[in-house]
């Protein structure tokens, strides 16, 4: 039985994640319809921290399974732990007893990796699949298998079915299109950077000694920043370091002391070319309209 | 949450429920016909939903909606907007425009700007069709080919004798194939059990070696597999084109010849599917085969109707996110920019590179004027000029680096 969209919305508060509505629709469907949720968007907009929001509202286990080229099936799904099969069998031909072939491809001998140990707990986990655009796209074939099924088969073993279906999200950051197939599966959700509002409340809950006009006033400087002509737009994350590391200084304005904020906001700033574009002029500029 | 259709009169709700379901597949209509990945599971999903949404709070449906139906980041920035055009009629007289008349009739009490929903996109098309056979043939394609006509007179002709020519010809073979060669086959991190290689395959070993009682005597390793790249030629047949055609479909047999997987593709004001008769060993009669298939070619040219087929039959099957669209045409279009644009669109999300080749490109003074040329320029990755062999050897470096 899914939870209420309202219940839902409350426990992500709690759990840290401050969602906006669409989102929290999003996930209320994934549970309602069991589909996967499909996130796309900018590298560091908090899409991996959906999943361990998720996780927390649900009050289950994490699985993650990050993706990369060449990921296969013996590296997401299972494989046999050879070594041990190895010895096992030199071990038992050394004391004279036989070898029967259930015994060395049983489960003791079997290595779960993050695909199959997903469908095999109790309780259903969220199984997090992080930039599955960087698998390519016979892996993509394969796992869209797995989510219509829910069951594996090992040739030794026979097939293994879920005990429970995972809650499964999927990002990606764009740098392969993904096929319309797996795309049809999934439900949708573009994370795009937070508005002024919301990134205040993130700041505020994830650094408990903020002050609420401090974190308007970080939100705001960071919002223009993201307008300016920059190579890396600077992503929640940064945003938060920036935060955290002007109130390690002691700073509860941003217009107290122009020299520091200057040299701090090097945070949100990720390569050569956007630090040596950033002049003072800039910042004083950003920092103006934050008042 | 499940039985949340509990209202007083079971009876008096059906029509509502089937009218609900109605609009709900009109919404799924529309939003197929911009593009959206929707199926018939979405729009079951859909309906379920609205069924158990609207009797909460309507307002959620767009948020539930847009998760729904929205697969990547560009439906999910146009989706309001339809959402909003549908359902609350915003922006609806625009919409309808297009529409046309549709059958009013059938439409349930519930439903306001339905229309639209009825094939939006097959009106136009048809218009346009009959528009093209009234006019726009004999007006831009005329001038079309007969701009491009007289100006090869003076250089393509002899151009053309040339490359009829033995020598000319195994001259192109070659330019094909070293083509061919130097786009090398793109090395991935997927890997296969080869006698030589990097990391130790223990499955395959331990099969390798129950001959030997188990005893592991032969190593099997594992390396990495090499992916070829894919290329997908559309050859531009029209009438002017008709001085180079015979050069290029001697280029793509060189091609189909040379890569493993190649497909190409032959479009005038259809498309036609040509690798089978290019993969005939006998270039002089792979061109006869060619030409034949080709036949029948008449004033203009469509390109983007030519694409929109090659999208809608041809592009699941014969690309993937390694392909390279290779379009050889020299834009002289007599279809609508327009649609020319939306289909190099799609194409694009589809393959890794689009290089529209121009053979007019060679010539002095050539800008790309023709309005197809214009509408195509966003969605190209290479714009290059093959009017010779020089120049189609010149690209080499470009396509290694694919």
């Amino acid at each position: 039985m899914p939870m209420k969209l309202s219940v839902l919305s409350a426990k992500l508060a709690e759990a840290g994640y401050v969602a906006d509505r669409e989102l929290a629709m999003a996930l209320h469907l994934m549970a309602l319809l069991q589909r996967p949720l499909l996130l796309e968007g900018e590298a560091g907009v908090g899409k991996t921290e959906v999943a361990k929001a998720l996780a927390a509202v649900h009050g289950t286990e994490l699985i993650r399974l990050q993706c990369y080229e060449g990921l296969d099936r013996s590296d997401s799904l299972y494989e046999w732990n050879y070594q041990r099969q190895l010895l096992a069998i030199q071990a038992r031909a050394a004391s004279g007893s036989t070898v029967s072939e259930d015994d060395i491809f049983s489960e003791r001998y079997l290595l779960e990796r993050p695909l199959l140990q997903s469908i095999r707990q109790q309780r259903p986990p969220v199984l997090l699949v992080d930039e599955i655009d960087r698998a390519d796209e016979e892996f993509e074939a394969f796992l869209l298998e797995l989510l219509s099924d829910f069951q594996v088969t090992v040739p030794e073993l026979g097939t293994i079915r879920a005990r429970s279906i995972p809650h499964v999200v999927l990002t990606s950051n764009a740098t392969r299109e993904i096929s319309d197939a797996l795309r049809r599966r999934c439900l949708y959700h573009y994370v795009d950077f937070p508005e002024v509002d919301r990134e205040a409340a993130i700041l505020q809950r994830r650094l408990p000694g903020i002050g609420a006009v401090f974190a308007l006033q970080i939100a705001r400087a960071v919002g223009n920043v993201r307008k300016e002509d920059l190579r890396k737009v600077p992503g929640i994350a940064e945003t938060l370091d920036w935060a955290a590391a002007l109130i390690g200084l002691e700073l509860t304005d941003l217009r107290s002391d122009p020299e520091t904020v200057f040299d701090t906001m090097m945070c949100l700033l990720k390569t050569q070319e956007d630090k040596s574009r950033f002049t003072r002029e800039v910042a004083a500029r950003i920092l103006g309209k934050v008042a | 949450m499940s039985g949340s259709l509990a209202m007083p009169e079971a009876a008096s709700l059906r029509p509502l429920e089937h009218a609900l379901l109605r609009r709900v597949a009109g919404f799924a209509k529309l939003l197929r016909n911009h593009d959206f990945a929707v199926g018939l599971g979405e729009s079951a999903d859909a309906a379920r939903l609205a069924g158990e949404l609207a009797a909460e709070r309507p307002a959620m449906l767009r948020s539930a909606f847009k998760a729904l139906f929205c697969s990547r980041a560009s439906d999910w920035k146009q989706f309001d907007a339809l959402f909003d055009s549908y359902w609350l009629g915003k922006g609806m007289k625009r919409v309808m425009k297009v529409g046309g008349s549709a059958p009013a009739a059938s439409r349930p009490s519930l439903a306001a700007p339905s229309a639209q929903a009825q094939g939006r996109d097959q009106p136009r098309q048809l218009a346009e069709e009959v528009s093209h056979l009234d006019g726009d043939v004999p007006q831009e394609g005329g001038t079309a080919t007969s701009e491009g006509a007289s100006a090869v007179e003076v250089h393509g002709a002899t151009d053309f004798r040339k490359i009829a020519d033995p020598y000319e010809l195994a001259k192109a073979h070659a330019a094909a194939e070293r083509l061919a060669r130097v786009m090398r086959t793109r090395l991935t991190r997927r890997e296969r059990a080869r006698a030589k290689g990097r990391r130790i395959d223990l499955r395959s070993t331990i099969r390798r070696n129950i001959a030997r009682g188990g005893t592991l005597l032969e190593l099997r390793l594992r390396q990495r597999k090499a992916k070829p790249l894919r290329l997908v030629v559309l050859l531009d047949a029209s009438g002017s084109m008709q001085m180079y055609t015979a050069v290029f479909t001697r280029f793509i047999h060189g091609v189909l010849d040379n890569f493993h997987e190649a497909e190409a593709f032959v479009f005038h004001t259809r498309l036609a599917h040509v690798s089978s008769a290019m993969r005939e060993k006998n270039a002089s009669r792979a061109v006869e085969r060619l030409s034949l298939m080709a036949q029948g070619v008449g004033g203009g040219t469509r390109i983007g109707e030519s694409l929109a087929t090659f999208n809608q039959w041809h592009a699941k099957r014969v690309l993937n996110s390694r392909s390279c669209v290779m379009i050889l045409s020299d834009g002289y279009d007599t279809g609508s920019p327009e649609l020319l644009a939306r289909e190099l669109q799609r194409l694009r999300r589809r393959c890794r590179r689009i290089v529209w080749l121009n053979p007019m490109m060679g010539w002095e003074g050539y800008r790309p004027e023709a309005k197809a040329m214009q509408a195509a320029m966003p969605y190209l990755d290479l714009f290059a000029p093959a009017h010779n062999l020089e120049s189609l050897a010149a690209l080499e470096p470009y396509l290694a680096r694919l």
